[in-house]
C-alpha cells in the first residue's frame, strides 16, 4: 500500500466558474492511523484584496484584472510569494473590475467551453478597448491554478504541488477539448500526477465521505441518484446508478447533462434588474454603478429571505459614491413574494415532465458570445434531461428494473431518480432546495412512482473541492469508486459520396471513433474506414457527439440520426509533418481514440500501410482545439 | 601704507606660526568635545550592565520606568479602513446629522450598520466575558480577573463578591487582520476616486 502512494498529499482542485476552492487530505497520515475519518482541509489562499493588503479566504474569486500601468503602485502588490506574474487574481480583481469592468475577465471557464472561438487565442476581456492587453482562456485558466499553486507551495515548501496528486474538477458537460484544455493548464505548471474529475461526481464523494460507510446503507441495488449541481454560473446535472457486482454495490455514471450557462450569478442579476424596475417605477433612473451595487445588495438580502424565517422584507440602501452619505442614499426594499416570484416562480417554476426549454437554434460555432442558456428555468433544463435520458439506466440495471416501467403516454416518459444529491451555492438555500425537490417528486407522483429522497450533503460550496481529494485519496486502493468513462459517444463526420447538388449541403454520415463508456487507459479500435491526409497541410474532420447513444461501437458508420441525437463540437485538425514525404502527398489512415489516465480523450490518426523505423504504425496527434 | 590684500605671504613669521598653532589647537579642542559628550551616556550604561552582572550587588538595580506599550498606527488605521470601505464608517461620522431628517439617517445608518457588523465578523471573533444573563444576580470568588469583571457601585468588603451583572462584556476571541505590504500607506483610509 504505501510504495502505492506517490505523494503525501492528495490535492483537490475546484476550478469554478466565480470561484475556486483547494483541499487536501494528508495520505501518510490517512495510511498510518486508519481508525479515524480521514481528514480533509481546505487551504485559505492569500490573495490580495485591495492595494496593499492581503488576506486569507477559503474560495479565490475567479477573476483577473488587467491594471492600467499608472493605476495601481506596484510596491502595493506584494504577496506573500514572489511570482513572475503580473495578472491580478481573486478579491483585488473582482473588486477592482467591479468598477472599471472593461479591465476585467470573468466567466474564463465558459469561454474555455466554447466551441466557436480559439481557446488560445487571447481576446479577454471581451470587447475591452485595443489599449487593454488581452489573455486568452486558456491562460487565465493558468493564472488561477497558478495562484493556487503558488499558495500551496508558500505553504508546503517541502511538498511543491507538482509532486502532490492532484485532481482538478471540471463540468461533466465538458467537451473534450475543453477537458484538454484544463490539463494543458495544468500541465503548464508542471503538476505531475494530475486526474480529471467531473464535478457531479466529486459531489458524490464528498456525500461519500461525510455519510462513512455509512452510505451503503443509505442507497441500495437499484437506485438511480440524481446529482444537480447549481453553481455561480452553470448547472450540471448527472446521473448515477446502483448495482450490484458479487455482493458489493456498485456506483455507475450513466448519462451527464448538456452544458448550461445558467446559474446563481443569473439569479442575482434578475433580482437586481427586478429592483431597478421598481426604481424606475418610482421615476428613479440608475446609473450602472448603481445596479452593480444593487447586483450585490441584492445577493445578500436575497440569503435572508430564501431561508425559513419570518423575515419578510429586507430594505436595500445604495449610499451615494462620494463622500456624503446623507440624503443622497438610494433606499428601496427586497420583499419575500418578489424574491419567490423572481426566484422560484422564474427559475424553479412547477412544470410538466413534457415541458423542455424552448431554445431557438443558435449558429454557435460562428457566434462570439457566451452562449447563455435561453431559458432560465432550471425545472425545464431538468425535465428534458430526465426525458431525454429514460433509458440512460437500462445497460446498467437491466430493462426489468422499476425504471424501464414507461407510462402509457410515450411522451411523458423519464427516468426516474430515487434519491437526490444537491451540490453548488444556489442549492444552500432551503426554499430553492425544497422547490426542486418537490418538482421532481411531482413528477414522480405523476407516474405513480415513489417519491425521491434526498441525501444528506454537508457544504455545499466546498463539496466539490473536498470530494475531489477524497477521491484522490482513495482512488488507489480498494475503496468506492465511480465507474464511468467517456459521457458521450463520439463521431467524426465523412461526406458520403453523391453527386452533388446545387444549394445543397452534401449529406454527412456519422462515423464512430470512441464509444460510450470509454475507460481511462482505454483504446477504441481503429475502424475500417480510411481517410486521406494531405502531408504537410492541415486537414479538418467535422466532430460529433451523443450523450444518448450508448451502443454504437467504434467503426460503426450512421447515416440517419435523430435531430438531437447528435451535437456537433467544434471540428478536428490534423497535420502530417512533412519530413521524410513529397509535400501534397496522400497517406491513408485510421483514425483511433484512447482515454489518457488522465481522463482526456486522446484522437490519432494511425498510418493504415506504412511503419517507422520500429515496425509500428506511424501516429499522429489530432487536435480537439484548433488554432486558426 | 600700502596694503594689498591680493599678495600671498612669501615667508612665515613668528607671529603668524604661533597664530596657526593656536587656531588648530582650537579646532581640534571643538572637533573633540561633543564626541566625548556623546560617548558619555554610553560609558554609563556599559557601568550599569556591568553591575547588574555582579551578583553581589544585585539589589541596587536602577528600576525601570512603567512599561507602556506604544499602541501600532497601522493596525487601527487598518481598521478603520475596512471599515470606510465596507461601511462608509468615516463618511458617516464626518456628516453633520443636524440638517437630516430621521429616515435619512435611518438610510444611511443601514449601510454603516450592515457594513460594519460584516468587517467585525470577518476579521474579529467576539464572545461575551460573561455567559449569564444580564440584570441576574452572580458571585464573582477571590481571584478573579480583574481586567474581566469591573466592580462598581459599594466596593467594599472581601471575596466572594455578590452583584447584579450589569453588561455581559466583550472579548475578541480571535483576531484575523489581513497584511500589509511593507510600502502600504495605511494612513491612506480612502484614496480619492476619478471615473474617466
Amino acid at each position: 500500500m504505501s510504495n502505492e502512494i506517490r505523494a503525501r498529499y492528495s490535492v483537490g482542485i475546484d476550478l469554478g466558474t466565480t470561484h475556486c476552492v483547494l483541499s487536501y487530505l494528508d495520505q501518510i497520515k490517512a495510511a498510518e492511523d486508519t481508525s479515524t475519518d480521514v481528514e480533509v482541509s481546505v487551504l485559505p489562499i492569500p490573495q490580495l484584496t485591495q492595494p496593499g493588503v492581503v488576506d486569507e479566504k477559503n474560495q479565490l474569486p475567479s477573476f483577473i484584472y488587467r491594471a492600467h500601468e499608472s493605476e495601481l503602485n506596484p510596491s502595493e502588490l506584494t504577496l506573500p510569494w514572489h511570482t513572475e506574474s503580473k495578472a491580478l487574481t481573486g478579491t483585488i480583481a473582482r473588486q477592482l473590475g467591479s468598477k472599471t469592468p472593461i479591465r476585467l475577465v470573468s466567466s474564463a471557464k465558459s469561454w474555455l467551453c466554447h466551441g466557436g472561438i480559439d481557446r488560445h487565442e487571447a481576446f479577454l476581456p471581451m470587447g475591452s478597448p485595443e489599449e487593454v492587453t488581452k489573455i486568452s482562456p486558456l491562460n487565465a485558466t493558468i493564472e488561477y491554478l497558478n495562484h493556487l499553486r503558488q499558495a500551496w507551495d508558500h505553504k508546503f515548501p517541502d511538498n511543491e504541488l507538482s509532486e502532490q496528486n492532484v485532481t482538478i474538477t471540471i463540468p461533466a458537460s465538458f467537451d473534450p477539448a475543453a477537458r484538454e484544455l484544463t490539463a494543458e493548464a495544468a500541465n503548464q505548471l508542471n503538476l505531475k500526477h494530475l486526474t480529471l474529475l467531473e464535478e457531479p461526481q466529486a459531489a458524490v464523494y464528498n456525500w461519500i465521505k461525510a455519510c462513512g460507510d455509512d452510505w451503503r446503507d443509505q442507497v441500495t441495488l437499484g437506485d438511480i441518484i440524481l446529482v444537480v449541481d447549481i453553481g455561480g454560473g452553470t448547472c450540471d446535472l448527472s446521473l448515477i446508478a446502483v448495482s450490484q457486482d458479487e455482493g458489493n454495490l456498485i456506483l455507475n455514471r450513466v448519462a451527464v447533462g448538456d452544458h448550461i450557462l445558467l446559474g446563481g450569478d443569473n439569479m442575482d442579476l434578475a433580482l437586481a434588474y427586478r429592483v431597478k424596475a421598481k426604481l424606475a417605477a418610482e421615476g428613479k433612473e440608475l446609473q450602472p454603478w448603481q445596479i452593480q451595487a444593487i447586483v450585490q445588495a441584492c445577493r445578500d438580502a436575497k440569503e435572508q429571505l430564501l431561508l425559513e424565517n419570518d423575515i419578510n422584507e429586507v430594505a436595500i440602501a445604495i449610499p451615494n459614491r462620494g463622500s456624503k452619505l446623507l440624503g443622497s442614499t438610494l433606499r428601496t426594499s427586497l420583499t419575500r413574494d418578489e424574491v419567490n416570484e423572481t426566484l422560484v416562480e422564474g427559475f424553479f417554476p412547477h412544470v410538466n415532465i413534457d415541458e423542455h426549454p424552448i431554445t431557438t437554434r443558435r449558429s454557435a460555432l460562428s457566434q462570439k458570445g457566451l452562449p447563455y442558456a435561453q431559458d432560465p428555468a432550471v425545472s425545464r433544463h431538468l425535465a428534458a434531461f430526465l426525458s431525454k435520458q429514460v433509458d440512460a439506466a437500462n445497460d446498467v440495471l437491466g430493462s426489468t428494473t422499476i425504471n424501464s416501467a414507461r407510462t402509457q403516454d410515450e411522451t411523458g416518459s423519464f427516468i426516474k431518480p430515487s434519491a437526490i444529491l444537491f451540490n453548488g451555492g444556489v442549492l444552500k438555500s432551503p426554499v430553492l432546495a425544497d422547490r426542486m425537490l418537490s418538482i421532481i417528486n411531482q413528477w414522480l407522483e405523476d407516474t405513480n412512482t415513489s417519491k425521491a429522497r434526498l441525501l444528506s450533503d454537508s457544504d455545499l460550496d466546498l463539496g466539490v473541492a473536498i470530494g475531489a481529494s477524497y477521491f484522490g485519496h482513495i482512488k488507489q486502493g480498494k475503496a468506492v469508486r465511480i465507474r464511468g468513462g467517456l459521457a458521450s459517444t463520439y463521431y467524426v463526420g465523412i461526406e458520403s459520396a453523391m453527386p452533388a447538388i446545387p444549394g445543397m449541403e452534401p449529406p454527412i454520415e456519422a462515423l464512430c471513433i470512441a464509444p460510450f463508456g470509454m475507460e481511462e487507459g482505454a483504446e477504441a479500435k481503429a475502424s475500417e474506414t480510411e481517410f486521406g491526409l494531405v502531408v504537410g497541410e492541415p486537414v479538418h474532420f467535422r466532430f460529433f457527439g451523443s450523450n444518448t447513444r450508448r451502443h454504437d461501437e467504434a467503426g460503426i458508420q450512421l447515416d440517419h440520426w435523430q435531430d438531437d441525437e447528435l451535437y456537433e463540437l467544434p471540428e478536428l485538425q490534423v497535420t502530417l509533418p512533412s519530413e521524410g514525404r513529397r509535400a501534397g502527398e496522400v497517406v491513408p489512415v485510421h483514425l483511433v481514440a484512447k482515454v489518457s489516465e488522465i481522463g482526456t480523450l486522446k484522437l490519432e490518426a494511425i498510418a493504415a500501410n506504412s511503419t517507422d523505423n520500429r515496425e509500428e504504425a506511424e501516429r499522429w496527434q489530432i487536435e480537439l482545439d484548433v488554432r486558426d | 601704507m600700502n596694503i594689498d590684500l591680493s599678495s600671498m605671504p612669501t615667508s612665515i613669521d613668528m607671529i603668524h606660526l604661533i597664530l596657526t598653532s593656536f587656531t588648530l589647537i582650537l579646532l581640534i579642542l571643538l572637533i573633540k568635545r561633543p564626541k566625548q559628550a556623546a560617548s558619555a551616556p554610553t560609558e554609563t550604561a556599559t557601568s550599569a550592565s556591568n553591575i547588574e552582572k555582579a551578583p553581589t550587588i544585585e539589589k541596587t538595580i536602577v528600576e525601570q520606568p512603567p512599561h507602556l506599550k506604544e499602541a501600532s498606527p497601522d493596525a487601527a488605521l487598518q481598521l478603520l479602513t475596512l471599515l470606510q470601505q465596507d461601511a462608509r464608517f468615516i463618511d458617516f461620522v464626518k456628516e453633520d446629522l443636524s440638517t437630516y431628517s430621521d429616515a435619512d439617517i435611518g438610510a444611511a445608518a443601514r449601510v454603516v450598520h450592515e457594513g460594519s457588523k460584516k468587517t467585525l465578523d470577518t476579521y474579529f471573533t467576539f464572545e461575551a466575558v460573561r455567559s449569564e444573563e444580564e440584570e441576574t444576580r452572580i458571585s464573582l470568588p477571590a481571584g478573579f480577573n480583574a481586567s474581566e469583571v469591573r466592580l462598581t457601585g459599594n466596593v467594599i468588603g472581601v471575596a466572594p463578591f455578590n452583584g447584579t451583572l450589569i453588561h455581559k462584556g466583550w472579548k475578541v476571541s480571535k483576531t484575523k487582520l489581513p497584511k500589509i505590504a511593507k510600502e502600504h500607506d495605511t494612513s491612506i483610509i480612502a484614496p480619492a476616486e476619478v471615473e474617466l
